[in-house]
C-alpha cells in the first residue's frame, strides 16, 4: 500500500515545533444581553503536514477561535481578551499590522462553509483567482490569468479555460467549494483552516471535496485545521482531535486513541449518539439536556448539568486539562474512570 | 410487528412536473422540472419507510404530494384503498387528518407570533370534531408532555426554545389529530448529534405508543438505517433501489446506492485502511433535462449503450429471484449486481 507507507513516513518526519500554536485564547462578545464568553482558554497546535480536527456542536466556539486566529473576528462586539496566537513562534496578536496582514494573506488561509457568500458575486472566478497572483506575487496580468486556469484545473473544474469567465452563481455547490479551495491554496500557504468545508454538500460531493483537500494537503505538506461536527469526517482524515464544549477544549488526543476510548464523558456522549449497526432497534444514547448559554456558564465543570458521571466536586471545581497519556489530555476530574469504562 | 400489517398507503406511478415558463404577460410553457417521475411504494401500518437521496432528487416533493400540499401531475395515492388524489371537500378533509407532516426546519416552520399552545392546537381549528373547544388546552398540555416538553411552557413563543425543542413542538403539532401516518421531511437534519439522538428516540417511542407509520425522509444514511424498516434510494425523481434496511445497506445492487454508501464517512478511524470508496465524477443533471433511459447513466461507471435507450424498471433482477435468498430486492439497473464485500473494520485482536 503506497499511500499508507507515505503517510507513515510523513508522520515520522513531523517537525516538533508547531506551525501554529494557540495559547490560552479568550474571546468574548459584549452584547446587549450580556457578555457571551465564546472562547475560554483554548490552546491547540498544528504542525506542518498534520491535520488537526476541531470537533464540537454548534455554538461551542470552533469558528470564533478560527476567526481570532485569522484576524477576522466580528469586532465589536467580539474582543480577544487574552492569549497568544504564535505562527512559527511569532505572536500574530501583537506583531506589526503590515507584517501581520502579509502573513495572513499569503501563509495562512481559510476555507468557509458557504462558498457563495465567501466569493465575490460580481467578479468572474477566473479574475478572483488571478487577482491573488497579481496582488501577492506581483505577476503580470497574462501570467496570473494562466495560473488561475491552471489552479482551476488542479481542483478538477471541467473545461476550466472556458469556465474561468463564469461567475460563482453559475457553478454547482460542489464546484464552488472546489473553487474556494483553489483560492485558499493558490499562494501555497503553510496553514489552512477549513471551517465546515463540506457541511452544506451532499455525501457524494463531500467525498469528492474531502478527497481533493487531502490530496492537496499531502502535496503541499500544509498544516490543516479542519473544523467540523461530523464524527465520520474526523475519523476519515484527522491525525489529532481537539473536542470543544462551551468555549473550552475538553479533550485532545490522537484520532485512534480517542475513538478507541474517550477520556471525557462529553466525547463519550458524542460517540454514543451516532446510530450504529449493532444498535438498530434500540434507543440511541442521547446526551440529556442542552449546551449552556455562554452568558451563564455553570460553575465547576461546564458539562456537569448534562454529565452522567458528575459528583459534588464537578459543581464546584473547574477541571483543568489533565495529562492522560503522551499527546492526550482531558478536562475531567474522573478521566481515569471514564477511560477505564470505555476500554 | 412492523412491516407485517396491511398496507394503509399505496402509491402508484406518482408524477409531479413543475412547468417552466417564460414571459411575464403571456406565459408560455417552455418545459418542465421533472421533480417526481414515477414513484410507487406501499406503506404498512406501524412501519417506517426511509427515503434517502441527494439534494434536489425529489424527496420533499414526494412528501408534499403525500400530505396533499401539492397535487400530482398523474398517479394515485390510495389511503385504505381510496384514491386521495380524486377526493375533495369533506372526504378529503377526513383523509388528511390521518396523514400529517413534520418539517425539516425548526427555525422557520413555526409561526414566530403564535404561542406554542396556539401552534400545537391550530389543527383543531380545522378539525374541531377531534377536540371540542373546552378540551383543547388540556389536549395541548398532554401533547407537550408526550414529546418531553414542560406543559408549563404552553404560553411561550418559538424563539424561546432551542432547535431540538422546536422540533418537538413540530412533532406535537403533527400528533395533535392522532394521525395514522406521519411524513417527516428531514426532521433531525438541522440538529446537533446529541440532540438529534434525543429526537430520534422520541420518534421511535411515539411510533410504538401510537402505532404510527412513518415516511422518514433524510440524507443521513446512518440515521435512516437506524429508524427504518424499509429504505428507498431516490435519484432524479425516481427510486433507484428499494428493500429492507439490510438488503439496501448490505446487498446494494444499484451503482448509485453503492456509490452513496461508499461515500459516507465511517465514524471509526480503523475503517480508513480498508476503505474502498467510489468517487463519482460530475454533478447531478438538472431535473429539467433528465437523461434518457437510466437517469444515473451520466455518472455511472458501468453505463452501456442500452442504458441510454431503455429505462430500467424497478424490479427484482432475475438472478436474484432464482437465488431466492433473503437478499433479493428491487433495483432499477439493467446490470444490477452486488459489489464484492470489503471488510469495514479490520478485526482487532
Ligand atoms: N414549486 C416548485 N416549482 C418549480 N420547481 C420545483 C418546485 N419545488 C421543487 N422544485 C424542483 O423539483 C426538484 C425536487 O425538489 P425537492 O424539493 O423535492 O428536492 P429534495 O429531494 O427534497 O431536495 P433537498 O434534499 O435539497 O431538500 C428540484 O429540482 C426543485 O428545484
Ligand atoms: N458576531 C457575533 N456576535 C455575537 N456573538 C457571536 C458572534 N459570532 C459568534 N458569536 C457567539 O459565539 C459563540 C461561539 O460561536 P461559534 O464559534 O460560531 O460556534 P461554532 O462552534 O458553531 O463554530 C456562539 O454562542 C455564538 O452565538
Ligand atoms: S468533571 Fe465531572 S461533570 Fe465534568 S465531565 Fe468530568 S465527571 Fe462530568
Ligand atoms: S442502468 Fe446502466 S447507467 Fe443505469 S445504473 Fe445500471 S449500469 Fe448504470
Ligand atoms: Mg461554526
Ligand atoms: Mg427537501
Amino acid at each position: 500500500m503506497h499511500e499508507a507507507q507515505e503517510a507513515a513516513a510523513a508522520a515520522v518526519t513531523l517537525p516538533d515545533v508547531p506551525l501554529l500554536d494557540v495559547r490560552d485564547l479568550h474571546v468574548e462578545f459584549r452584547t446587549r444581553d450580556g457578555v457571551a464568553k465564546a472562547v475560554n482558554g483554548v490552546s491547540y497546535g498544528v504542525r506542518a503536514g498534520e491535520t488537526l480536527a476541531v470537533l464540537g456542536e454548534s455554538g461551542s466556539g470552533k469558528s470564533v477561535t478560527a476567526q481570532a486566529v485569522m484576524g477576522i473576528l466580528d469586532s465589536p462586539p467580539g474582543h480577544v481578551t487574552g492569549g497568544e496566537v504564535l505562527f512559527r513562534g511569532e505572536d500574530l496578536l501583537t506583531m506589526g499590522g503590515e507584517r501581520r496582514r502579509r502573513l495572513r494573506g499569503a501563509k495562512l488561509s481559510m476555507i468557509f462553509q458557504d462558498a457563495l457568500s465567501a466569493l465575490n458575486p460580481v467578479m468572474s472566478v477566473g479574475a478572483q483567482l488571478a487577482e491573488m497572483y497579481s496582488v501577492h506575487d506581483g505577476m503580470t496580468r497574462k501570467d496570473s490569468r494562466a495560473k488561475a486556469v491552471q489552479m482551476m484545473e488542479r481542483v478538477r473544474i471541467p473545461a476550466a479555460k472556458e469556465r474561468a469567465g463564469d461567475y460563482p452563481h453559475q457553478f454547482s455547490g460542489g464546484m464552488r467549494q472546489r473553487i474556494m479551495i483553489a483560492m485558499a491554496l493558490a499562494l501555497e500557504p503553510d496553514l489552512v483552516i477549513a471551517d465546515e468545508p463540506t457541511t452544506a454538500l451532499d455525501v457524494t460531493v463531500q467525498a469528492q471535496v474531502m478527497d481533493l483537500l487531502a490530496e492537496l494537503q499531502r502535496e503541499y505538506r500544509m498544516g490543516l485545521i479542519l473544523i467540523t461536527h461530523d464524527l465520520g469526517v474526523v475519523a476519515d482524515v484527522a491525525d489529532r482531535i481537539a473536542v470543544m464544549y462551551a468555549g473550552r477544549i475538553v479533550e485532545t488526543a490522537p484520532v485512534h486513541a480517542l475513538y478507541a476510548a474517550p477520556a471525557h464523558p462529553y466525547t463519550a456522549g458524542l460517540l454514543g449518539s451516532i446510530p450504529r449497526l449493532d444498535h438498530k432497534g434500540k434507543e440511541l444514547h442521547a446526551i440529556k439536556g442542552l449546551p449552556p448559554s455562554l452568558t451563564d456558564i455553570p460553575a465547576g465543570c461546564p458539562f456537569n448539568p448534562r454529565c452522567p458521571r458528575a459528583q459534588a466536586i464537578c459543581r464546584t471545581d473547574r477541571p483543568p486539562l489533565f495529562d492522560v497519556a503522551p499527546g492526550r489530555a482531558s478536562a475531567c476530574h474522573f478521566w481515569k474512570e471514564t477511560l477505564d469504562d470505555a476500554g | 410487528m412492523p412491516g407485517n400489517g396491511e398496507a394503509i398507503l399505496e402509491v402508484r406511478d406518482l408524477v409531479k412536473h413543475y412547468p417552466l415558463t417564460r414571459g411575464i404577460l403571456f406565459k408560455k410553457q417552455v418545459g418542465a422540472v421533472h421533480a417526481v417521475d414515477g414513484v410507487s411504494f406501499d406503506l404498512r401500518r406501524g412501519e417506517t419507510l426511509g427515503i434517502v437521496g441527494e439534494s434536489g432528487c425529489g424527496k420533499s416533493t414526494v412528501a408534499k404530494l403525500l400530505v396533499n400540499l401539492e397535487r400530482p401531475t398523474s398517479g394515485r395515492i390510495l389511503y385504505k384503498g381510496e384514491d386521495v388524489t380524486r377526493l375533495s371537500g369533506r372526504a378529503l378533509k377526513a383523509v388528511r387528518r390521518n396523514i400529517q407532516m413534520v418539517f425539516q426546519d425548526p427555525y422557520t416552520s413555526l409561526n414566530p407570533r403564535m404561542t406554542v399552545g396556539d401552534i400545537i392546537g391550530e389543527p383543531y381549528d380545522i378539525h374541531p370534531e377531534v377536540a371540542p373547544k373546552g378540551d383543547r388546552r388540556a389536549k395541548v398540555r398532554e401533547l407537550l408532555d408526550v414529546v418531553g416538553l414542560s406543559p408549563e411552557h404552553i404560553n411561550r413563543y418559538p424563539h424561546q426554545f432551542s432547535g431540538g425543542q422546536r422540533q418537538r413542538i413540530g412533532i406535537a403539532r403533527g400528533l395533535a389529530l392522532r394521525p395514522e401516518i406521519i411524513v417527516a421531511d428531514e426532521p433531525v437534519s438541522a440538529l446537533d448529534v446529541s440532540v438529534q439522538a434525543q429526537v430520534v428516540n422520541l420518534l421511535e417511542r411515539l411510533q410504538d405508543e401510537f402505532d404510527l407509520a412513518y415516511v422518514f425522509i433524510a440524507h443521513d444514511l446512518s440515521v435512516v438505517r437506524h429508524i427504518s424498516d424499509r429504505v428507498a434510494v431516490m435519484y432524479l425523481g425516481r427510486f433507484a433501489e428499494a428493500g429492507t434496511d439490510a438488503q439496501i445497506y448490505e446487498h446494494a445492487t444499484h451503482p448509485y446506492t453503492q456509490a452513496l454508501l461508499s461515500a459516507v464517512p465511517v465514524p471509526d478511524p480503523r475503517a480508513r485502511a480498508g476503505r474502498d470508496r467510489i468517487i463519482l465524477t460530475g454533478d447531478v443533471p438538472s431535473p429539467a433535462h433528465p437523461p434518457s433511459g437510466c437517469r444515473f447513466r451520466t455518472r455511472c461507471w458501468k453505463a452501456r449503450e442500452k442504458c441510454a435507450r431503455v429505462v430500467p424498471p424497478l424490479e427484482i433482477p432475475d438472478w436474484f429471484l432464482e437465488g431466492g435468498g433473503p437478499e433479493a430486492h428491487a433495483s432499477a439497473c439493467h446490470y444490477a449486481e452486488e459489489r464484492p464485500a470489503t471488510p469495514d473494520v479490520p478485526p482487532t485482536e
